[in-house]
């Protein structure tokens, strides 16, 4: 397993496109956080428009996660279907006959290196929103605490953001063993990421709560609620765990279909 | 000869198109997902709009509420109009004129909660910008019926309206005791003339409405009504009149009009859509008439709760989106990854022609998709809105043929686009992440994702910059200058105007192309 192990993890760092990746991922991330909280105009108990109340700096300062998860989900798609492209793959299980510890190995690796992606880029929006959000109306003048992760539920959300990315890279890794093709495979995720939270503000009712409790997405980044958690769909980390349920499901029927199959 | 080398300079492109083309129509998965996409359009669409029910209350009490829309007149063009207020009228017959004096215009403004059922009990005094009161020529009391009116308003000074689109302004400024206006409208035939003078001596014609096939026998009198603040507060207003004179030649010039003044409140029952503050009144002592009345006589906006027949279509079109995105990658990339790219080079030598060719068949492709799609799915999600109990706002067959062009041309510059992008990065994953990012992403992340936490300023400018200002095509709510209202993205409405918000998204697909171009000639295939 340890030779696995260090046969993906050659492969992944020595595409050309992951360093890439990875630093374009932090960037989007922070860079959309921080444009989203400099642009926020919080009218303290205003009518119309985004009030004071009911506003969650936490869950306002991680929204560029919402669309980093786009990055890391290219990048854990991109090293299994960049195999199949080159047809490296035929050499891989050459080298690793056994599907299943292949396809672990690569598992741990793009889970490890969407957990190191996830942490600076989760800080950046922390801080971020704590020298920003102040000025938009959401700072201790205003009766809102400075963003600090010595708030617990603010550590839980920062903490389950980075998870929320090692848990996408995972469900993009099997999307992209089942579909082999990276083009399908990228539409198919971001699809599934994006269309069901749109889905879900087009409908009212029952519905609307039931797509979010089971989108990986929105179910997801229940993690990053801190306020009003009452209300929620679905609880934190239950959420976290619908998430790591689509994740475990693609990875197995990634696995059933990798072993079924020629390469 | 110059002529050998002009055909086949020609039919180096057509032979370019026919080549991609038959790239295109081979690959069976590409196929399956055209079609496929089409078909969630259609099959979003409806189930979207099977999600749309409405119902309303006609009092707080909930036992009141029932599922359907509320009233929504239909006027003389066939478009949604608001046509609610009070009428002081008399009959007059054949040809004639009525005169009078407007010497005061006041106001008062619903000034409690706004989930309340507005009335009397709580208000502030105040006269709101279209708040109208004057003279008022009708063949019929029934809502949406024609009519020309010339009338003071709260702040647009004196204005002939008829048919509630038309609008004219007469003279500036607002009325008091010491500024009274005189105001007069003449029937001649079909034709309504309305003047306006500040002395009762010196009179300017405003303008003339012709209203087709009036019947002999019109309403003729004074109205006042007040519409909602564009805060969506309810107000009434008080018009005094005097000097009221209504003439009719069958009489005899200068013959009053028999009869006794006869009051109707028009649109007041519990099913009209329009809010409304206290009950319409008149009074009258001596020689003057006080009318009170609450409501508009004005096109329809999206306060009148409706949909439009483009609202369940969305969803589905979006989904087609991401599905030509990925399409219009790999008709590119594909060509990268097996190497079929020199081959296609070595056929075709002007990369130029392999780029506008590729774009020409995936955009006309796409075109068809988004296009198809939009017109089996607008009647169909109309139909099933309209079983749920929603409003549609009519739209005439032209504006429905915009939305059909739009939808096509949506999915079509957006597959070109991503032709681009695929051209310039040569490999599908970041192509497509390119793609759904700036493509995808900014449609939803107004009143989607950042929507309930972020200012609609936000919203607001994601329409008008990025890609998604091309879904403005969609379009269909009506808006109107005579209409104080919050025309924004909260309230449904698009910032551009459908073409230019296209015109946006044709800029993001030209310099792509462009980009993509330029790209090719320089770099080794």
């Amino acid at each position: 397993m340890s030779d696995a192990l260090r046969a993906e993890w050659t492969k992944l760092r020595t595409i050309a496109g992951t360093w890439w990746l990875m630093v374009g991922a932090v960037a989007v991330t922070v860079a959309a956080s921080a444009g989203i909280a400099a642009s926020t105009h919080v009218s303290p108990g205003g009518s119309g428009g985004a009030s004071g109340a009911g506003q969650d700096p936490t869950k306002l300062s991680l929204i560029g996660v919402d669309l980093g998860q786009a990055v890391v989900a290219v990048l854990a798609v991109l090293a299994v279907t960049e195999e199949y492209g080159a047809g490296m793959i035929r050499v891989t299980l050459a080298a690793i006959p056994r599907r299943g510890v292949m396809l672990g190995a690569k598992a741990v690796n793009i889970a490890g290196l969407a957990l190191v992606t996830g942490a600076p880029a989760v800080a950046g929006c922390l801080i971020a929103g704590r020298l920003l959000l102040p000025e938009a109306g959401l700072g201790p003048a205003h009766g809102y605490a400075l963003l600090s992760i010595a708030h617990g539920p603010t550590l839980r959300a920062a903490f389950g953001s980075v998870l929320y990315l090692g848990l996408i890279a995972l469900l993009s890794l099997g999307i992209g063993t089942v579909f082999r093709d990276p083009a399908v495979s990228a539409g198919i995720v971001l699809g599934l990421l994006y269309l069901p939270p749109l889905l879900a503000q087009l409908l009212s009712g029952p519905w609307r709560r039931h797509i979010q409790q089971i989108a990986p997405m929105t179910a997801g980044l229940a993690i990053q609620a801190t306020r009003n958690i009452r209300s929620l769909p679905i609880s934190p980390w239950a959420g976290l765990g619908v998430l790591a349920a689509w994740a475990a499901g693609m990875l197995l029927v990634g696995l059933a279909v990798l072993k079924a199959r020629d390469a | 000869m110059s002529s050998l080398v002009e055909p086949s300079r020609s039919g180096g492109f057509r032979g370019a198109l026919l080549s991609e083309w038959t790239k295109f129509r081979t690959v069976r998965g590409w196929m399956i997902g055209v079609v496929l996409a089409a078909l969630m359009v259609v099959l979003f669409t409806f189930l979207q709009a099977n999600g749309m029910h409405t119902g309303y209350c006609t009092t707080p009490n909930p036992s009141s509420c029932v599922t359907g829309h509320q009233y929504v007149p239909t006027g003389p063009a066939g478009d949604a109009v608001a046509d609610t207020y009070e009428l002081v009228a008399k009959r007059l017959t054949g040809d004639g004129t009525i005169t009078a004096r407007i010497t005061s215009l006041a106001g008062r403004i619903w000034a409690g909660p706004a989930n309340e059922a507005p009335s009397l009990s709580d208000t502030r005094p105040g006269l709101t910008s279209w708040a109208k009161a004057g003279l008022l020529i009708t063949p019929s009391t029934k809502q949406g019926s024609s009519y020309a009116a010339v009338m003071a308003t709260g702040s647009h000074g004196v204005r002939l309206q008829y048919d509630y689109t038309h609008d004219r302004a007469g003279l500036p400024g607002s009325i008091s005791s010491t500024a009274p206006r005189w105001l007069r409208l003449t029937r001649t035939g079909d034709t309504i003339t309305g003047s306006d003078s500040s002395d009762g001596t010196n009179w300017r014609r405003i303008d003339s409405a012709h209203l087709a096939r009036l019947p002999t026998t019109v309403y003729v009198g004074l109205f006042a009504t007040s519409p909602t603040t564009s805060e969506g507060s309810a107000t009434q207003a008080m018009a005094s009149f005097d000097h009221i004179a209504i003439d009719s030649v069958a009489n005899g010039a200068g013959q009053a009009a028999p009869g006794a003044w006869h009051a109707t409140s028009i649109g007041t029952g519990p099913q009209d859509y329009y809010t409304r503050l206290g009950n319409g009144s008149y009074r009258q002592a001596r020689d003057s008439i006080v009318v009170t009345g609450s409501g508009d006589i004005a096109p329809a906006v999206a306060s009148a709760g409706g949909d439009t027949a483009s609202d369940s279509l969305l969803f589905g079109l979006v989904v087609a989106l991401i599905v030509l995105i990925v399409i219009g990658t790999m008709f590119i990339t594909s060509e990268y990854r097996r190497s079929l790219i020199r081959t296609t080079f070595a056929a075709t030598p002007d990369r130029g022609r392999v780029l506008a060719a590729k774009a020409v068949v995936i955009g006309g492709v796409a075109f068809a998709v988004g296009a198809v799609a939009a017109a089996v799915a607008i009647p169909l999600g109309e139909h099933v809105m309209s079983a749920n109990g929603n409003y549609i706002f009519p739209a005439d067959s032209l504006t429905v043929a915009r939305v059909i062009v739009g939808s096509g041309a949506l999915v079509a510059l957006t597959a070109v686009a991503v032709l681009g992008i695929g051209t310039i990065l040569r490999r599908s994953a970041g192509a497509i992440l390119v793609g759904v990012v700036v493509f995808v992403l900014p449609t939803f992340t107004g009143p989607g994702i950042i929507g309930p936490t972020s200012s609609g300023g936000a919203a607001m400018w994601l329409y008008r910059v990025t890609p998604a200002a091309g879904f403005s095509m969609l379009g269909l709510l009506p808006r109107s200058g005579l209409v104080s209202y919050p025309y924004t993205m909260a309230n449904g409405y698009y910032p551009l105007p459908p073409w230019a918000g296209l015109l946006v998204l044709g800029a993001y697909a030209a310099a792509a192309l462009f980009a993509a171009r330029v790209v090719l000639r320089r770099r080794d295939a």
